[in-house]
C-alpha cells in the first residue's frame, strides 16, 4: 500500500520559491482517456474488477462429512495451528529484520490455512462453520497443546517453540498424510511441504542464534528451557486414537521421528540438553486435549474473539 | 550492501564529456526508454529518486502498522488471512523499494537510520489511527485505491528498477483495494451498526486519501521537473480528479456517502467540482503533529533495536561460517 510521495513536496512548496510553470490544463476526460491508456499498456491486469478471492480452503472434498472421532481429533490439530498462527501473526510489523517479518507471516498464513482446513471439516459433525469454532467456543473447549499456547516471548522463544511444533508437525502430518480418511490425508499431504519450509526456517535460526554471539547463544538457550517442558504432551496417546485405529497415527509413534531431528539440530548447534534442562523442572503435566490450558490461552482468545462476539449473528 | 554509484568515483568527467553525457541522458528519457543503475544521471536526477522511492518505502514499512493493529482481532478466520496476506505484501513491497534506491548509492542501513531519526518523510496518511474494523475496508478502498491512481503511471518512471518494482507492486495494490471494497459492502449490507461503522469509516479516511495526492498543481515546484524527467507522468490535480471519478460510482455500489456536499460532476468544465481540501489539517499532520506520528516512528524503532541481537547473531554466525569455508577451501 501507499503512495508516491507527495509530503515532501508539499513541505518544501511552503518554504520554496517562484510558483511552478502551470501546464496547460487538460480536461477530465482526455486525462482519463491518458491514464487508461497508461494503465492498458503497462499492465493491462491491473483493474479491482478483475481480481478473484481465491479458493481458500484445502482438502480433498469440502462435503465431506467427519464422524465425531475424526471431528474431535481435527480439532485438536486445527486449534494447535491456530493458537500457534494467532501468536505469530503479532511478530508482523516487529521481527528484527524485514525479511522475518515476512517469513514469520508467511509461516502464520500457512498454519491459518492448516488450521481453517481442519476446522470446517471437524465443525462438519455438528453444522459448525470454521468461525463459528474459531470465535464462538470458551477457553475449556479449546483443544490446542499447551506449547502453541506459550508466549512469543523475545525471537529465541519463537524460534524454539517453532523448532519444537515444526519437527512435530513434520512427522506428524507425513504420517497422518496416510490416513484412511481422504480429507485428513489430503489436509495433511498439502501441510507437510509447508511444515518443512517452517522447520528450516527454524533449523536455520537454531544454528544462527546458537552459534552467533554469546548473547545469542544464551538467549537461545533460556528459550530452550522454557519451552522444553511442553514436548511430552505432543507424544501421548489416549482413548481417541484408540477408538480411530488407521485414520490417524498414535502420537507415540511420532516420537522416534521427532528425537531423531532434534537430536540432530542440537549437535549441529552444538548444545547438549544438559546445558538447558532445568534439573528442577521436568515436562509439564499440562492436559490442553481435554480443554485443561495454560494462563496464557485465555487472554490470546479474549483478543482473537472481541469484535465478533460483539457482533452476534453479523458477517464480514 | 551498497552500490558505489558510477558517476561517485573519482574520475569526474571533464566538461566536454558532461555535456555529451548529459545530452544522452536526455535522449533516453526524450524517447521515452529506461535510465539504468549504471548508466550516468545527473546528481539532482539521482536524488530525487532516492529520496522518493526510500519515503516510498518507508511508507510501505510504516504503512504495516495501522492495519498490523486488526491482525489480532480480525472477526473471521478469512478475513485474518486476507489481512495477513496484505500486511505481509507490504513487507514485501518495502524490500523491493529499498533494493530499487540502493542501485542508486544508499544502503539499507542508512534509509533505516533516516527513518527512526525521523529524518526521512512517509506517507502522512499512515498517521492517523485505526479505531475500527471498517478502518480496514477504508484504508484498502480509499488509501490503497489513492496509492493506485499514483502508482500505475509509476510503472512508466523513467528510472529502471523503480519503474519494474512498481509494476509488481501495482499488481498486489489492485487486489488490495478489491478486498477493501468488499469489507466495506459486507458492512455496508449487514447490521445498522456495522453500517454507521462502514460510512464513519469512509468519513474519516476520504479527505486524507485526498490529500495523498499532494498539493494542488501551482503549489509544486517539484512536480513539474519530475515530469520532465518522465518519473511523474500526471499532476496531482490530474490524478485527484481522476481518482474522485472512480470513487463516485464505487460509493453508489456500496451504499455509502461521500463527506463532500459539493462534489458534483460540472459539465462545463469536464472536472469534479468539491469543497476545498483542508490544507492546514495536512499540514499539522505532515510538522509530525498528527495522531499517531510520534507511535509510529516509537514502533519502528522499538522493532529496530529490540532485533538488533538477533542481527548480530546472523551477522555473526554467517562470518563464522565464511571462516570456515576459508579453512576449509
Amino acid at each position: 500500500m501507499n503512495a508516491q510521495l507527495n509530503d515532501a513536496e508539499l513541505a518544501e512548496s511552503a518554504k520554496a520559491a517562484p510558483a511552478a510553470p502551470t501546464s496547460a490544463r487538460r480536461d477530465a476526460a482526455s486525462i482519463a482517456a491518458l491514464h487508461d491508456a497508461e494503465a492498458a499498456d503497462v499492465h493491462g491486469d491491473v483493474s479491482v474488477d478483475d481480481v478473484h478471492l481465491a479458493a481458500e480452503l484445502a482438502g480433498a472434498d469440502a462435503s465431506a462429512t467427519a464422524s465425531a472421532d475424526v471431528a474431535e481429533y481435527a480439532m485438536r490439530l486445527g486449534d494447535d495451528a491456530l493458537i500457534l498462527s494467532q501468536r505469530l501473526g503479532w511478530w508482523i510489523s516487529r521481527a528484527p529484520e524485514l525479511e522475518e517479518d515476512m517469513a514469520l507471516a508467511n509461516i502464520a498464513l500457512d498454519l491459518l490455512g492448516h488450521a481453517r482446513s481442519l476446522l470446517h471439516y471437524a465443525g462438519t459433525a455438528s453444522a459448525r462453520t470454521e468461525d463459528d469454532l474459531a470465535y464462538w467456543r470458551d477457553e475449556h473447549e479449546f483443544r490446542c497443546a499447551w506449547l502453541f499456547e506459550q508466549p512469543n516471548g523475545d525471537f529465541a522463544h519463537t524460534i524454539a517453540r517453532g523448532l519444537i511444533a515444526a519437527i512435530w508437525m513434520q512427522e506428524l502430518y507425513t504420517a497422518l498424510s496416510r490416513s484412511t480418511d481422504a480429507s485428513l490425508a489430503a489436509i495433511a499431504a498439502k501441510a507437510v511441504k509447508e511444515v518443512a519450509y517452517h522447520r528450516d526456517h527454524a533449523v536455520q535460526w537454531t544454528l544462527r542464534l546458537a552459534g552467533g554471539t554469546e548473547e545469542s547463544r544464551a538467549r537461545m538457550l533460556v528459550g530452550l528451557t522454557d519451552l522444553w517442558p511442553y514436548i511430552d504432551e505432543l507424544f501421548r496417546d489416549d482413548e481417541l486414537h484408540d477408538r480411530l485405529g488407521d485414520i490417524a497415527p498414535r502420537p507415540s509413534s511420532l516420537r522416534a521421528g521427532f528425537d531423531e531431528v532434534w537430536s540432530a539440530v542440537l549437535a549441529e548447534a552444538e548444545i547438549a540438553e544438559a546445558d538447558f534442562v532445568n534439573p528442577k523442572i521436568g515436562q509439564s503435566s499440562g492436559g490442553g486435549r481435554f480443554g485443561n490450558h495454560s494462563t496464557h490461552l485465555g487472554p490470546l482468545l479474549a483478543e482473537m474473539q472481541v469484535l465478533a462476539r460483539r457482533h452476534p449473528g453479523a458477517t464480514w | 550492501m551498497t552500490l558505489t554509484a558510477p558517476d561517485a568515483s573519482a574520475l569526474q568527467p571533464s566538461g566536454e564529456e558532461l555535456a555529451d553525457l548529459q545530452a544522452r541522458f536526455d535522449a533516453i528519457i526524450e524517447a521515452d526508454q529506461r535510465i539504468e543503475p549504471r548508466d550516468w544521471m545527473p546528481d539532482a536526477y539521482r536524488k530525487t529518486l532516492i529520496r522518493q522511492i526510500s519515503q516510498h518505502a518507508h511508507s510501505e514499512i510504516i504503512g504495516m502498522q495501522p492495519e498490523g493493529n486488526w491482525i489480532s482481532r480480525a472477526p473471521s478466520l478469512k478475513r485474518k488471512a486476507i489481512l495477513m496476506a496484505k500486511v505481509q505484501d507490504e513487507a514485501g513491497h518495502g524490500l523491493y523499494l529499498y533494493s530499487a534506491a540502493q542501485t542508486l548509492g544508499i544502503s539499507r542501513d542508512e534509509m533505516t537510520e533516516q527513518l527512526i531519526t525521523s529524518r526521512a518523510r512517509y506517507s502522512s496518511i499512515f498517521n492517523y489511527p485505526t479505531p475500527t474494523w471498517a478502518d480496514m475496508g477504508a484504508i484498502g478502498w480509499l488509501v490503497d485505491g489513492a496509492a493506485i491512481c499514483n502508482q500505475v503511471p509509476l510503472c512508466r518512471a523513467s528510472y529502471g528498477p523503480y519503474g519494474r518494482a512498481m509494476v509488481r507492486i501495482c499488481k498486489e495494490e489492485s487486489f488490495h483495494q478489491r478486498q477493501g471494497f468488499e469489507i466495506l459492502l459486507e458492512l455496508s449490507q449487514g447490521t445498522p451498526e456495522q453500517h454507521a461503522m462502514a460510512q464513519d469509516a469512509v468519513d474519516r479516511w476520504y479527505w486524507p486519501a485526498l490529500m495523498m495526492f499532494g498539493p494542488p498543481d501551482d503549489e509544486s515546484p517539484n512536480s513539474a521537473q519530475s515530469m520532465a524527467w518522465k518519473i511523474k507522468r500526471f499532476s496531482n490535480d490530474e490524478l485527484r480528479q481522476r481518482f474522485v471519478g472512480m470513487l463516485v460510482p464505487q460509493a453508489e455500489v456500496l451504499g455509502l456517502t461521500l463527506p463532500d456536499p459539493n462534489l458534483r460532476w460540472n459539465e462545463e468544465t469536464g472536472q469534479w467540482d468539491m469543497s476545498e481540501i483542508d490544507w492546514t489539517e495536512f499540514h499539522e499532520v505532515l510538522a509530525g503533529r498528527g495522531p499517531a506520528n510520534a507511535q509510529r516512528i516509537q514502533h519502528r524503532r522499538d522493532a529496530h533495536e529490540e532485533g538488533a541481537w538477533v542481527r548480530e547473531a546472523a551477522a555473526a554466525y554467517a562470518e563464522k561460517q565464511a571462516q570456515r569455508d576459508r579453512q576449509a577451501a
